[in-house]
């Protein structure tokens, strides 16, 4: 039909270089030399006033890396990454040792304030739309780590947390301040021989947020890291590690934005969750880098490793994931399930519009007794995009009682476009009960038509079909996250039909 | 001025001619009823009027208020005041009916140049126009038509009809479907909405829709054109006769 066409047509002109977040910030920067080698390793270590056992432990990682070879299994294309040709390390180059927020370089506040983060401690809920019947919440404040190329730039409600006990600092402080903690828990959910990408960040991460919150706390606000990629041909390499004590509890969100650049830009980060008995972390993403131009061109690699790790009775760890950037993604936040009774949820809003290639899931390990998870992931593909969910569900021989539910919901948008499907299910103990539910579905031209004779534009339409697809998703996400990712999502669709 | 205008249409789809120079003039205040059998392109004029894809216009014009309604795009025709009661609505998933009504509502509004309407406003007007219709909130707060029955989903176009206050409503087979207690709530619902203001095509297969829904204006298609029109006795004529006299004179 006729309007089958039409919409082929449009998707073929697809123009994914409305990307919003793509301005540069000109600066002075600080830089490693070109390339990976033990020296990178040792530069970025002194430039952090690393204590011997960090560097140690890098070099290893960078040893261990070097015989590695990185994976193809997934599906993904891309050209090699020459890993020589990178620069590890880029901080702005500070005028001087930095006091307060003041004495930020101005360039940079201009940037997050571009990018809409506030580093100022105010509260950030203004003219948020509620959803019908809502009461007005008070305002709700979140502390942010900002974290620029390599290093942090600022953090802020330092001081608040501090009161409850709540350590939210740059990890670069964190290893010089509280190496006891750092040391109890880096590598114990990722180790640095976990795979290609995590092995390399081990080696050269620079920075990232390290968040500890002690027994019986309730985190006071909601913690954030904003990660901003700005210099050419600089990998990120970001490491987060959140650990939650006994009976805790704390929220905890990440964006991310890149400039638009021709060439491709490699994000390897790695993030750690360790919850203790009865503790709890949620952690929510909002991923929007750089996608590429609409012929394919730049973009973020963006191949992360997340894992969250149940190791205490009774814990809880919770991923919620709206991916709408980058031009290739590789990422699963997983949960080991170690304690009993514990319980690990996968909530992810995969997007691909353009060249964009997405390969993401989860992977839930049942270890413990009755342990439970749940994953619900909404694929949605557009362009000549291709979208796939892989995703591990296992239990081992010792897990009585394990239950899992999966639902993967697939949409696509034109016909150049491909979703995939690829579950992983294990069980070793055979009291487990896993269901497994997927679905495929295009948008459809009476859906739309329906739409716009109601009085909708045909892009409002697509924008109010998609929100309904993922709504499941979208309600795990903190409000502002959930306003926020309500917007992208109609963004990243922009032209995707005729 | 008339407030549809209808000359000589021409309609293909894909390679196949549909409608071969049908015409119809409907004024403010009328009620048109259009009757035919099954293929006679009773649901093609429908869509064409409102600017469903697929259709190709070869021949032929359709004036709105005066205005050359094909150059128009469906959201643009909506705006204006075309509104097609759907014979099978759709579900969508996801979006509670209220959030569709009020979007739908301001985007119509946005488009016309005026104000749109914040959600207490909105709610409050939802609610009457819900309560005159007698649809239950809870209905409201349901994803659109899903899970809706029959009589559900059509009670649910006729709310949308009464809150968009559209000049022109086109209503494509409204009894499909229906028993005959859903039918006759439908039929009260629609003619609340009959005004001097308004105009109304019904598009019916079968006579019985016409007890409820009493024309002023009854139009026989049969192959692609329209072959007799007459007052509202013609449709008794034809439940006694038949469509099968009418095979010929196409």
């Amino acid at each position: 039909m006729a309007a089958v066409q039409e919409t082929v047509d449009r998707v073929r002109q697809i123009d994914v270089d409305q990307y919003r977040y793509g301005f540069e910030t000109l600066i002075e920067s600080e830089k490693a030399p070109k390339g990976l080698s033990e020296d990178t390793v040792r530069f970025i270590s002194a430039k952090k006033n690393e204590p011997a056992w960090m560097l140690e432990w890098r070099l290893e990682a960078y040893r261990r890396w070097l015989t590695m070879t990185e994976p193809t299994w997934a599906r993904v294309n891309y050209p090699k990454i020459d890993y020589q040709d990178l620069y590890y390390y880029s901080a702005p180059k500070p005028k001087k040792q930095l006091a307060s927020l003041d004495e930020i370089d101005p360039e940079i506040l201009k940037t997050y304030e571009k990018l809409g983060i506030p580093l100022r401690e105010v509260a950030v809920l203004e003219g948020v739309v509620r959803p019908e019947g809502e009461a007005a919440p008070a305002g709700r404040r979140i502390a942010v780590d900002a974290v620029f190329d390599s290093v942090s730039v600022a953090t802020t409600f330092k001081e608040e947390l501090k009161k409850a006990g709540v350590i939210f600092m740059p990890i670069s402080e964190a290893i010089r301040e509280h190496p006891e903690l750092v040391k109890k828990y880096l590598g114990t959910v990722v180790p640095t021989s976990d795979n290609f990408f995590a092995t390399l960040n081990s080696a050269v991460f620079s920075d990232g947020s390290f968040v500890y919150v002690p027994p019986g706390v309730r985190c006071p606000m909601e913690l954030s890291t904003y990660f901003r990629i700005n210099e050419r041909n600089t990998g990120q390499f970001e490491r987060t590690l959140i650990i939650a004590d006994k009976g805790s509890y704390v929220s905890y969100l990440e964006g991310c934005t890149a400039p638009q650049r021709d060439e491709n830009q490699l994000h390897a980060a790695v993030v750690e969750l360790v919850t203790l008995d009865d503790a709890e972390i949620k952690y929510s993403t909002v991923q929007n880098w750089y996608p590429g131009n609409s012929e394919g061109k730049g973009g973020i690699y963006n191949f992360v490793t997340k894992r969250g790790d149940c190791r205490g009775n009774n814990s809880k760890i919770s991923w919620t994931q709206v991916e709408t950037g980058s031009a290739i993604t590789w990422k699963y936040p997983s949960c080991i399930l170690r304690g009993d009774n514990s319980r690990g949820e996968f909530y992810s809003i995969a997007i691909s519009n353009g060249h964009q290639q997405v390969d993401s899931g989860t992977k839930m390990i049942h270890l413990g007794k009755n342990t439970t998870s749940r994953i619900i992931s909404k694929g949605i593909a557009a362009g000549v995009s291709q979208n796939t969910y892989r995703g591990l569900v296992t239990a081992h021989r010792k897990a009585t009682g394990a239950r899992n539910y999966t639902a993967c919901d697939s949409l696509l948008i034109g016909d150049k476009c491909g979703a995939h499907t690829v579950p992983y299910v294990e069980a070793k103990n055979s009291s487990a009960l896993f269901e497994h539910e997927a679905t495929t579905s295009k948008i459809s031209e009476d859906v739309l038509f329906y739409c716009v004779q109601r009085g909708l534009s045909q892009e409002e339409a697509v924008g109010l079909v998609v929100n309904g697809f993922v709504k499941d998703v979208l309600q795990q996400l903190p409000m502002e996250f959930a306003v926020e990712a309500q917007k992208l999502i109609s963004i990243s669709l922009e032209g995707s039909v005729g | 001025m008339s407030l549809l205008e209808v000359k000589d249409l021409q309609v293909r789809v894909e390679d196949r001619e549909i409608l071969h120079g049908l015409s119809l003039t409907v004024n403010k205040g009328e009620v048109h009823a259009i009757m035919g059998p099954n293929g006679s392109g009773k649901s093609t004029l429908s869509h064409v009027i409102a600017g469903k894809p697929g259709y190709e216009v070869t021949g032929g014009e359709i004036l709105f208020g005066g205005e050359d309604l094909l150059a128009m795009s469906p959201d643009q025709r909506s705006a204006k005041g075309v509104f097609l009661a759907f014979q099978y609505p759709v579900e969508i998933p996801g979006v509670t009916t209220m959030t569709f009504l009020r979007t739908a509502l301001n985007a119509q509004r946005k488009a016309r140049g005026e104000s749109e309407f914040l959600v207490p406003e909105f709610l409050k007007k939802a609610y009457a126009v819900a309560e005159r219709l007698n649809i239950p909130r809870e209905m409201l707060k349901r994803g659109v038509n899903v899970g809706f029955s029959g009589g559900e989903k059509k009670r649910n176009e006729i709310l949308q009809m009464a809150l968009f206050e559209p000049a022109l409503c086109i209503l494509d087979e409204m009894d499909s479907g229906l028993d005959i207690d859903a039918l006759r709530v439908a039929a009260d619902g629609v003619n609340a909405l009959r005004s001097p203001d308004r105009a109304m095509v019904v598009i019916t297969h079968y006579q019985r829709l016409l007890n409820y829904i009493i024309p002023d204006f009854v139009h026989v298609m049969s192959k692609g054109r329209v072959v007799k029109s007459g007052g509202k006795e013609l449709a008794l004529e034809l439940e006694a006769s038949g469509y099968a006299q009418f095979e010929d004179a196409a």
